[in-house]
Order: structure tokens, then sequence, then C-alpha cells
């Protein structure tokens, strides 16, 4: 069991975890979800007593791990986001040299052959870890941290630079070990948490901003419906009919996807269906759907949401198991990753302004000053 | 303690470094003893030492400023430091790892005094066991800095030519205290200088208190590098 009680990390003035608090039972896998500064692998340090809290507590089992180190890391198998490997080793030499490390008890020979075979590195045993790929080297990495069979396992991006195939296996490997371990896993994919995990804490800016089952957090995406519908016909009149029908809450028009053919993204209301009203005011007009989808709210839109605060209304969705094309691609992808740098940029004003309310305003006062001076000068 | 320096010990065996030292090392040491004793018929190895003795101070660095750089930027002590072992094990298992290099260099006197002692017949025994004494004690005294030193930076360059410096600082500032007028200062740099407690060993004294200067430099530095790495964590 991991116990975080109102842990704080500062660099310098900038804190990069502020108060976090949750807890890890046995048995259960943890998704640690956030995007790039999240201070998600900061927290994971901590956690394995690689850097220390400037505040709060971290218990292990109940051993905090700065009262006892030794004791709490004794349970622990950490993968930080770099695998820690010496090049130079072979993967033969290199993993013998952690079960030394970890003054690991269980019959060598047998247990490091177990490792290899669960994170299916037995065919690169005998190479230097200098000359692997970064999928290999990552599961070195992984089959490091498995080493003495710890009842904690902490997962910094395990997946990163694996391919597909490999994301899979690893996945699977971290179902089964979540069964008899428990599981701290880290990642800014959504889709590889919402696969994994029982539980999913979502932290951004350092600070938790949901924590949920991962059913619950999918359940919220049921309240909301949007749906695009690819319509022939005038634009502005089509958005005018379509705002008449009982429950659409907005319609916007902006992609056109063929000539003088349009994508319109209809907001309605929860729970209500709009699909057969839709299409017998345009049949009425004779003016022809050409497709139309309903779009569920994808974790994905959840976390932009979450992370960028609610004034943010996320205009395309992406249905899961659906091809998207690549301007809808591309639109998302700018939204994702403009996401974790707006969520910051949101997140550090607030707290500047939070912080340094009266001095701001003396800061508006100068500037408005300065502001008339120059006019004055001007003229 | 020992999966580290069995690690250690095995990284200066399988990179060049151990052989690049140990074979400078050997060279030096080889020509001074058959220029100076083989050719110059004599029994007098003061010159073997002394002549490998500068070359130290340049040579130790070269050996220590891998232990701890190159960890923190391969970010190796990710795994160091989150096992379940103790910071003291972790720095003394790299320094004895470097101490038997250096002990392995250093083997190559017993060849020479055996050779010495089947052609003469015999040595001054209180000055070869008076300067090995001392060469070994200021040898672990310089890695146990060198060590030190690797833990203040990620670049390996930049800890070796500190610790050359310092090596020359140390070891010189006794010299240069003749030099100062105020009088604490010229005690204080007196008592810490590696350079006069140094000579009294070549000359065959054994003085108990040189001796355990050394050790303590040796225990000093040590645990500076244990605050070093503590300090780290709270950064």
């Amino acid at each position: 069991m991991i116990e975080v009680k109102n842990l704080t990390k500062h660099y310098g003035s900038k804190k990069a975890v502020n108060d976090l608090s949750f807890t890890v039972q046995d048995g259960e896998i943890l998704g640690f979800l956030g995007p790039n500064g999240a201070g998600k692998s900061t927290t994971m340090n901590i956690l394995t007593g690689y850097i220390s809290a400037t505040d709060g507590q971290a218990l292990i089992n109940g051993i905090d791990i700065l009262d006892d180190p030794i004791a709490a890391k004794k349970d622990i198998g950490y993968l930080p986001e770099q695998p820690p490997l010496y090049l130079d080793m072979t993967v033969k030499e290199y993993l013998n040299f952690i079960y030394d490390l970890k003054k690991c008890k269980i019959p060598r020979q047998a247990h490091i052959e177990d490792v290899c075979k669960l994170v299916k590195i037995t065919d690169v045993y005998d190479r230097v870890i200098k000359h692997l790929s970064k999928g290999y080297k990552q599961r070195v990495g992984m089959a490091q941290a498995l080493i003495n069979n710890p009842k904690i396992l902490i997962l910094d991006e395990p997946t990163v630079g694996l391919d597909p195939k490999q994301i899979l296996d690893i996945r699977n490997l971290i179902k089964r070990l979540g069964k008899k371990h428990t599981v701290i896993l880290s990642s800014h994919i959504l889709s590889e948490i919402q696969a994994v995990c029982d539980r999913i804490v979502i932290i951004n800016g350092g600070v938790i901003v949901a924590d949920d089952t991962t059913e619950n957090l999918t359940n919220m995406t049921m309240g909301e419906r949007s749906f695009t519908a690819r319509i022939d016909g005038p634009r502005e009149e089509v958005i005018k009919v379509i705002k008449t029908i009982p429950g659409v809450e907005n319609v916007t028009a902006e992609m056109e996807r063929e000539p003088g053919i349009y994508d319109f993204e209809i907001e309605a209301e929860e729970q209500s269906d709009i699909r057969r009203d839709l299409f017998r005011r345009m049949a009425d007009r004779n003016w022809c759907i050409l497709g139309l989808r309903s779009n569920a709210m994808t974790l994905e839109d959840i976390f932009l949401k979450i992370t960028m605060g609610d004034d943010v209304t996320i205009k395309k969705k992406a249905e899961p198991g659906k091809p998207v094309d690549d301007d809808m691609r591309r639109s998302l992808l700018e939204q994702i990753s403009g996401a974790a740098v707006a969520a910051d940029i949101v997140v550090q004003s607030k707290r500047a302004a939070a912080e340094a309310e009266p001095e701001a305003e003396e800061d508006d006062n100068a500037i408005e000053t300065d502001g008339e001076e120059n006019e004055g000068g001007e003229e | 303690m020992g999966a580290i320096y069995k690690r250690e010990l095995k990284a200066f065996f399988m990179s060049p470094t151990a052989y690049i030292f140990l074979a400078v090392f050997y060279i030096i040491s080889g020509f001074y003893f058959v220029n100076v004793n083989i050719m110059g018929a004599t029994t007098d190895m003061s010159y073997v030492f002394s002549g490998v003795f500068t070359i130290m101070m340049i040579l130790l660095p070269l050996l220590t400023m891998r232990l701890f750089s190159e960890e923190k930027k391969q970010k190796t002590d990710q795994c160091l430091l989150t096992a379940p072992v103790g910071l003291m094990e972790i720095v003394m298992g790299k320094f004895l790892a470097a101490l038997t290099v250096f002990l392995v260099a250093m083997a190559i006197y017993i060849p020479y005094i055996l050779v010495l002692v089947k052609l003469a017949g015999g040595i001054a025994r209180a000055s070869v066991i008076g300067n090995l004494v001392g060469l070994l004690l200021l040898g672990a005294a310089f890695i146990s800095i060198g060590t030190f030193i690797s833990s203040l930076t990620e670049l390996q360059i930049v800890a070796a030519i500190l610790s050359i410096i310092v090596n020359f600082v140390l070891y010189m500032i006794d010299v240069m205290a003749a030099n100062v007028s105020w009088e604490p200062l010229r005690k204080v740099m007196v008592s810490v200088g590696f350079y006069n407690r140094y000579t009294e060993f070549t000359q065959g004294i054994l003085n108990i208190t040189s001796i355990v200067f050394f050790i303590s430099a040796i225990f000093v530095f040590n645990f500076l590098t244990v605050r070093v790495l503590e300090k780290r964590r709270w950064g």
C-alpha cells in the first residue's frame, strides 16, 4: 500500500508538486496522468526515495521513505523515465548486478530467467545493452524493476519507445502484474491508462485535478452529446433550421469538406437524440445528409477539459475506433499539444495572480500611467 | 557494497581507463627502476617512488573522474539511489574499486624489490617501507578527493581537472605556507598540507600522527561525498 500525504516539492521558488494526497491499495493499478511537466516524475522520484519532498509524507507499506529508506525501498521496483542502464554491460551482467544490488534472496539463475521471459528479453540476454534498440532497452529497464519481486511497482511511462505490438505486450504484462502487485503507472497517453488502470489520478501543475475510478471518469463522458453532420445545403440556412430542432444548443459549420458542403458540429442537450428530427427537417427542404455521426466524449476530452479548465470547449472530437481524417487529426493534435502548454499557462497565471494580487494592481496602475505619458509624448 | 564494488571494478577493466592507468604507472616506474637501479647499480629506490608520485597526482583523477559524474549523466544514479542500499555503501564500493586498481598498480613494486634483493642481496628496508606506506596513504587520499569531486559535477573532464588542481594545492600548500606572514593562517596551511607528511614517510619515518592524518582525510572526503548525494535529494 502506498500512502501519500500532503506531498510538496519546491525547486527554488517553483512548486513542482503541491500538496498531493492519495492512497493506492494493495493489488490496485493506479494511472498517473498529466501533461508533460505536471509533476508526475517528481512524485514518483519522491515515492522511490530518489529525491526528498520539501513537505509531506510518503508511506510505503506503512514505512516512511525518509525514516527508513532501506526498508521502504526493498518493496519497490522502479522504472524511471529514462531506464537506468549501464550501457557497457551485457543484459546478463546488468541483471546480475541488480540482483546483487537489491540483495535478492530468490534463487539467482531461475529468478533472472523468469524475469527475462516475462518481459521477453531472453533472446538478447548476452548482448551489450548499448547495442539494443530502444524497445529492448525499455524492457531491460522493466526487468530491472521486477528483480527481487517487489510488492510495489512504480513505472514512469513504461511504454515510451515501444512499437504497437510491444506496447500491447507490456500493457498485458502490467495488467497481469497488477493482480499480485501494487502498481503506479504514469503516462500522458490516455488510452493506455484507460486500458490498464483501475483508478486514475489526473495531475496538472503539481495539483491533483481528478481522482476517480476509470469507470466513473468514463461515465462522465456520457452526459454531453455532440454530432457531426455533413450536409449538402446552403450553410447559413442549414444552421438556422438545425437550431430550431428541440434540444440543440449550438451549431457551427467551419469545415468545408467538399465544394459547398460543410460539416456541421451540433451540440445537443444531455440525453436528447436529435438525429431523427434532423433527418426529417433536412429531407423536407431537400438538403441531403451525406454523413452523420454521434461523437462520444473520450477520456481525452475529459482530460483536456480538466487540465484546461471548464471555460474551454472542445470543438472537434474523434470517435474511438473510427478513422480520423488528416485535418481532424491535425487539429486534434494541436489541441492536445496546445492543451498542455495552455493548461500550464492558465495555472501559472492563476497562481501568480493569487499570490501577487496587490502588486498586480500596482503594476496595472503603473502601466496605465506609462501609457498616458507615452500618449502625451506622441502628441 | 559488494555489488557496487564488483561492478565498478569490472567497469574499470572493460574500458581502457584501468589499462591506460596501469600502463603509464608501470612505464614510469619501470623507467626509473631500469635507469637508476639497474643501470646505476644502486639499491636506493627513492627515485622509483618519487618519479611515480608526481604522475600519480594527475593519473588518479583520471581513475576517479568517472565514478559519480557518469552515473549522474546517464541517470544510472536513479538505480543506485532507489535500491535498498545506504549511501555510505555506494561511496565505499566505488572508493574501494578505485583503490583496488591503484593497489594493482602499486603491486609492481614487489617484483622490483625482489629483483633488487636477488641482485644486491638487500635493500634499505626502512626507506622502502616508508615510501610504500606514504605512497599508499597519499594515493588513497587522492582517490577519496577525486571521488568527492566527481560527485559534484556531471562532466568527467571537469571532475578530472578540478581534482588535479585540488591535489596540487593540498600537496603544495605547506610549501607555500613559507611565504605567508600571518601566523594562524600559516599554521593551518602547514597542518593540512600533504607534502611535509609525505616526505617524512620517504625518509623512512612512520609518524603515527601522519598516518592518522591521511586516514582521517580519506574518511572526511568519503563522508563529504555521502553528504553531497544526500544534499542532491533535497535540491
